[in-house]
């Protein structure tokens, strides 16, 4: 009698301290690329992230990093790895759309949440969207349905459009012409890594346009700014906040300077979250942070609200708390649609100079409370 | 299209020729004296690339900076030439291939623990920026003259180094029969450190000069280099002159496909799938042309078979 008791006793102990880790820890892996030519937004993205856990001061998450090299299949073996061995709750990080849709229906499907930093395929916003998966950044048309938003506002009626040969850049130039009620002067695509632009820049220069919109991600974005600053075409250029960001801007000069771009962040954005934000960022880092290292930050603040109001071990509850989206994003108001992915405001930023740092301003909203357009094919 | 753009394009594909030449030159020295495929030769460029932003942010001096990229580009080679590619000479490619791999990944993590891992600013000198009005009125940037100019140059040097001169003379008994010449006293190993550096210059000189008017960031040199081998197998391998002629017809197809291709699929399809279909094509053109090219010659233009 006495020995069941205590046995009892022992095993709601037991139990308890069960329950209280459970409740307690959620494991989170991120994936994300810190090696090779893109390694500057996944160290973003990572820094930001690190740094709102810093900050909260709670140690109710614990985070596994490891390197993608930005290459599909390593990213798949460590989201494997991640999920059978560590026993992670919660997947996150990866930059790259074609890396994204390798990992992230598979994740998905065995019950893991997936919270983006940054990809977001119009492949998981539509028909393949599902409860699991959340978009903290944007769908991938976004930034450039904006851009041609502000095109038409702006009363560009000839428009040269290119980007690279690739899903994300179909997307970049579909998203684009979506808002854009001008005319194309021209469309290319060009080769995904090419560094040399100067059979395109003597295209516009011959097409007759009146504005040029590029989508050139990282080192291209960066090559063909310096190109075209250089060729004297010298007509105005918008694009999305890709090739702008903060770590590249430095790198690109003065020739960037007044290019307007767009952006569903600013590091002049008034609201005291994004203060926070930039000022520890750079106490932090000794570097201005970029719209990656913000899309970081505001993932996990939204997973740390979401540990404070259920329990990982109910998947359902702890869904619904990530669907309230109830934290303090740099971004100001924050709310999620019907498909999981943002519904929020997209911004025009204009490069300036500070001093000696190349930066952006924000001067004005190109889409208000913008759903992506995927978002009605998505059943959920 | 007008005569303006036909012109412009054509010396666009002129100084992308020209620049892959610089690249293509010392790979092909390389692989001709000492039969060594290296791979890290990418690597080289970026590190003059490296070398003259850095030189550049510290001076202002685009010259310096110049003489920069050479003179690391050169130390960096000749340095991997003696610790790493010495011991790959009798190897099979298969370890010279895995080793120089892993000197690409060994160069590029080492660049971001000193640079960091954001490109770095590198632009134009003032007095070679914007562009000029050339004769026919073609508007086009000075700086990418400068580039023909400053290729041709050094493609002159080169010729004048290994027709002319006594060190040109060892080059070429070298890539002929290395044992004869090592029998007639000369310091074959020597001679090799001296061909692996002057080649890794002529890339760090590629880098930098490119690099003004492109990223500076870890891992630019492995697109070009992959162009570089293309330019060496159609011209032939170990030949320079084979270098320059495959260098100028890879420039030329590339730019020239990318721009005439669109163009002709667009007289019978919708533009939007005249466009992905030419663009497409056009990034395939060169190794067509490389296909072709061995079909007919099998060891390149100017290859020794």
């Amino acid at each position: 009698m006495k020995l069941t008791k205590l046995a009892m006793l022992a095993t709601t102990a037991l139990l308890a301290a069960g329950a209280a880790m459970a409740e307690g820890k959620v494991k989170v892996g991120m994936i994300t690329t810190l090696s090779g030519g893109g390694a500057g937004l996944g160290i973003d993205a990572r820094d930001g992230f690190m740094l709102a856990l810093k900050l909260s001061g709670s140690d109710a998450v614990e985070v596994v990093i490891e390197d993608d090299q930005q290459k599909p299949e390593i990213a798949v073996q460590l989201a494997d790895k991640m999920i059978q061995a560590e026993n992670v709750d919660v997947l996150t990080g990866i930059i790259w759309s074609n890396l994204a849709m390798a990992v992230v229906p598979s994740a998905v499907a065995q019950d893991k949440i997936y919270l983006s930093v940054n990809a977001g395929p119009s492949a998981l916003a539509g028909k393949g969207c599902h409860p699991n998966y959340f978009n903290v950044a944007w769908q991938n048309d976004n930034l450039h349905e904006a851009a041609g938003a502000h095109a038409t506002k702006a009363g560009y009626a000839k428009t040269f459009i290119l980007a690279p040969n690739y899903p994300a850049g179909t997307d970049a130039l579909t998203g684009f012409k979506r808002f854009y009620k001008g005319e194309l002067a021209g469309e290319i695509y060009t080769t995904l890594g090419q560094t040399d632009y100067a059979a395109e820049i003597a295209q516009i220069r011959a097409s007759g346009a009146d504005s040029v919109f590029f989508f050139l991600p990282g080192g291209m974005g960066i090559s063909f700014m310096k190109q075209y600053a250089d060729s004297g075409v010298g007509l105005p250029v918008v694009g999305p906040a890709f090739s702008f960001d903060q770590g590249i801007l430095q790198a690109v000069g003065a020739a960037a300077l007044g290019v307007v771009n767009t952006s569903q962040w600013g590091k002049d954005l008034d609201n005291e979250a994004n203060k926070t934000f930039v000022a520890a960022f750079q106490q932090e880092y000794g570097r201005l942070p970029s719209l990656y290292a913000s899309q970081g930050y505001d993932t996990a603040n939204l997973l740390l609200s979401a540990v404070g109001k259920a329990d990982i071990g109910d998947k359902a509850a702890f869904r619904a708390a990530l669907k309230e989206a109830d934290f303090a994003s740099t971004r100001g108001d924050f709310k999620f649609g019907t498909n999981n992915h943002p519904v929020q405001d997209i911004y025009v930023r204009e490069v300036i100079q500070e001093g000696d740092i190349f930066t952006n301003k924000i001067i004005g909203v190109a889409l208000e409370d913008h759903v992506d357009a995927y978002a009605v094919e998505c059943k959920m | 299209m007008t005569f303006l753009l036909f012109a412009e394009q054509m010396l666009n594909g002129l100084q992308f020729g020209i620049m892959l030449f610089l690249m293509a030159a010392g790979l092909t020295l390389v692989f001709g004296v000492m039969g060594l495929i290296n791979l890290a030769h990418g690597s080289l460029y970026m590190i003059g690339a490296f070398a003259a932003a850095a030189v550049a942010g510290a001076t202002g001096s685009f010259v310096l900076a110049l003489m920069a990229s050479l003179a690391a580009a050169a130390a960096a080679g000749a340095l991997i030439e003696l610790t790493v590619i010495r011991r790959l000479y009798k190897r099979d490619h298969l370890d010279q291939v895995l080793a120089t791999f892993a000197l690409i990944l060994i160069l590029s993590e080492g660049t971001r623990w000193v640079f960091g891992s954001f490109p770095l600013y590198l632009d134009v000198p003032s007095y070679l920026s914007g562009p000029v009005t050339l004769p026919g009125g073609i508007q086009y940037p000075l700086y990418r003259l400068a580039i023909i100019l400053a290729g041709l140059l050094v493609a002159g040097g080169l010729f004048a180094l290994i027709a002319r001169t006594r060190i040109g003379i060892q080059i070429r008994a070298g890539e002929a029969d290395r044992e004869m010449i090592a029998a007639l006293g000369i310091d074959i190993s020597r001679l090799y450190t001296l061909v692996f550096a002057l080649g890794a210059a002529l890339a760090g000189l590629a880098g930098a000069l490119v690099g003004a008017i492109q990223s500076v960031q870890v891992g630019m040199g492995e697109p070009v280099l992959i162009l570089a081998f293309v330019v060496i197998v159609i011209g032939g391998i170990g030949s320079i002159k084979g270098a320059l002629v495959g260098a100028l017809l890879v420039g030329m197809t590339d730019t020239m496909g990318g721009v005439l291709l669109p163009r002709f699929f667009a007289l019978f399809m919708d533009p939007s799938a005249a466009t992905t279909i030419g663009a497409s094509l056009g990034s395939m053109l060169i190794y067509i042309l490389m296909a072709a090219v061995l079909i007919v010659r099998p060891s390149g233009l100017y290859g020794s078979a």
